[in-house]
């Protein structure tokens, strides 16, 4: 009781300020990267600067003064740093756009005001995020109906030979990537109600507690789900993706190392039989163990990503000075061999670092949240982000074979973008609930008879 | 554009980056020990000191032993925690063999009283409950510890 009423008064501060004066910084990063790029390519700063900064800065006070309402005691980092990954992105697909002619910059940032627009909605919505907790199952169905959608005759489209487009008119989407945020939910509210039956119940065999055979019936789903993603619409990042953040998010609730151990031997196993089975697997395990074995052909876009870096070195070309344009979808997946190119080591590990404190901040308000719930979907969060981070960067810098992911923030891609603001947003909420004071209790003791009657915030679980 | 002036740009740009990324983390150290924890002597927060002592009608008061061997003996509440025990820190000091140096204690939370075990070797009941938790006690709940009995009264 004593140490937990000495947790009880420690406040946090709502640091607005440090919110704001980040986010100046942050729009310095975006727009003087925007205007270097214009110095490089056409020796001038460009003539829309205003406008584009204009914009950008609208964008950024708008957030912040939506946090700054309905989440003041929201985590004052996330913000500015995803607005700067961002601001960074855009210029560098304004920077490919000068290079081959296209326009896909001005598409980003509609995009980005989208995410940004959907970000303040969701913190006005989403006054608590308890309230999601009672769409557990609701959002699995619907996260299983998103991933099923591709399928769909008229609607899916396949490109690049991943079936996980939808499009509607002239718009095209990717449903797995709001399916990410289904999920976490799904698993968090899941987890948090029966994350006792999955720790306490099992063999010790050695040194690991091993699950009951009845509770593998969720993981085993899981995996069937993401082998189907992976045989179905052949995306391998995605199916990665899935089944790695429910490994985690069990780990998490359970504490018990014998469902790493489990699920890694599964994950693992079914990897090594895709490999044998899809020729698709097979060519990208076969790329990435020797992309030099065919490098204008199958390994061509790995070997320009390969090379940019090493031609960018410790500090890069400078902006509008490399050959960023050579790299296949450098726009999207090989954003960060652009960034490698053009900026250099020094600019990678800035972008790495980045994304290190937003993941560090998701974990953070995580630890500090007083509910499960809201403890089990930051991690879930963190989850995300990590393992996308990981699997994408693993794959550009041929650490690991290449699955296609957007790179959150930084990749051209209206779906991956927009879907990230959200998550924000959401972690935002989190640790706005984690850091508020707790409402003093004390205050009125008088007769509990000669009280008025009180609305009490009560959120079912 | 002189080769000299992008560098100048290209340099200029990975501080701005680093500059960002650096006050990031800086803002980040600041929020892990710049946390404050509420005085009561804070500018804005002074009604709370004058209004604990003032005794509240329905609320106990002490805390009394009436039943077994040192029945009698009463601890004021307002010293919360009250300890009880065979201890000689104990507030309530009791001659039960059946009772640990530190048994059990009483404690306010929120406008309620709770008892808590210490972790003792017979445990506290209410009724034929044993304690796992701190269980909120009103006025009249009999605690039973080894072979005493204490309440809380007014």
């Amino acid at each position: 009781m004593a140490t937990n009423s000495a947790l009880m008064g420690f406040v946090h501060r709502r640091r607005r300020g440090a919110e704001l004066f980040l986010l100046i910084l942050a729009l310095l990063v975006g727009v003087g990267a925007y205007a270097a790029v214009g110095l490089g390519v056409d020796g001038e700063v460009p003539t829309n600067l205003i406008g584009y900064g204009g914009w950008l800065t609208l964008l950024v006070v708008a957030a912040h003064v939506a946090v700054r309402r309905v989440a003041p005691y929201a985590d004052p980092v996330l913000l500015p740093v995803v607005a700067a990954l961002n601001g960074l992105g855009l210029a560098i697909i304004h920077r490919l756009d000068l290079a081959r002619e296209t326009g896909l910059a001005s598409q980003q940032l509609t995009w980005m005001t989208l995410g940004v627009v959907l970000f303040i909605g969701t913190l006005v919505v989403l006054p608590d995020h308890r309230l999601l907790a009672r769409f557990t199952y609701t959002s699995g169905l619907a996260a299983i109906a998103l991933l099923i959608l591709p399928m769909l005759p008229v609607l899916g489209t396949e490109i690049n030979g991943a079936r996980i487009w939808i499009s509607v008119g002239p718009f095209s989407f990717q449903p797995g990537e709001i399916a990410k945020l289904l999920l976490v939910v799904t698993f968090a509210g899941y987890l948090v109600v029966h994350r006792d039956a999955l720790a306490l119940a099992g063999r010790r065999v050695l040194f690991l507690d091993l699950p009951r055979g009845r509770d593998l019936g969720p993981i085993l789903m899981m995996w069937v789900v993401s082998l189907g993603i992976l045989i179905l619409q052949r995306d391998l990042g995605s199916s990665l993706l899935f089944f790695g953040l429910f490994l985690v998010m069990l780990y998490v609730a359970t504490e018990r190392p014998g469902w790493i151990v489990v699920g890694g031997l599964m994950f693992f196993s079914g990897a090594a039989v895709a490999v044998k089975i899809f020729s698709h697997v097979q060519n990208r395990v076969d790329i990435w163990l020797d992309p030099f074995a065919d490098p204008s052909g199958s390994g061509y876009q790995l070997v320009q990503a390969l090379y940019g870096f090493a031609w960018g070195g410790l500090i890069g070309r400078g902006l509008g000075e490399g050959m960023p344009e050579r790299v296949p979808y450098a726009e999207s997946d090989f954003i960060l061999a652009a960034i490698g190119e053009e900026l250099g080591l020094t600019a990678v590990m800035a972008v790495l670092l980045l994304y290190g404190l937003v993941v560090e901040r998701a974990l953070r308000a995580a630890l500090i949240s007083r509910d499960g719930f809201g403890k089990l979907v930051a991690t879930g969060l963190a989850a995300v982000f990590a393992l996308q981070i990981f699997v994408v960067i693993g794959g550009v810098t041929r650490l690991i074979p290449l699955t296609g992911l957007t790179t959150p923030f930084l990749s051209y891609g209206g779906s991956s973008l927009v879907a990230n603001w959200v998550i924000i947003a959401i972690l935002l909420r989190i640790s706005d609930q984690a850091r508020r004071p707790v409402p003093d209790l004390n205050e009125q003791q008088d007769d509990p008879d000669e009280q008025q009657t009180q609305i009490v915030k009560v959120v079912p679980s | 554009m002189s080769e000299l002036t992008l560098f100048l740009v290209r340099i200029a740009y990975l501080a701005i980056l680093w500059i960002f990324v650096l006050s990031a983390i800086s803002v980040i150290r600041s929020d892990m020990f710049g946390a404050r924890v509420p005085t009561p002597a804070g500018p804005g927060k002074q009604p709370k000191p004058p209004k604990a002592p003032a005794p509240r009608r329905g609320q106990p008061k002490e805390v009394a032993v009436v039943q077994g061997v040192n029945t009698g003996i009463v601890a004021d509440l307002a010293n919360a925690p009250v300890l009880i025990g065979r201890g000689n820190d104990a507030a309530i000091r009791l001659d039960d063999d059946y009772v640990s140096t530190r048994h059990a204690r009483i404690v306010s939370s929120g406008g309620q009283w709770y008892v808590e075990d210490l972790g003792s070797t017979n445990g506290t009941y209410i009724g034929s409950q044993r304690l796992t938790q701190p269980v909120p006690v009103g006025l009249g709940s009999q605690i039973r510890i080894g072979k005493t009995i204490v309440e809380l009264r007014k």
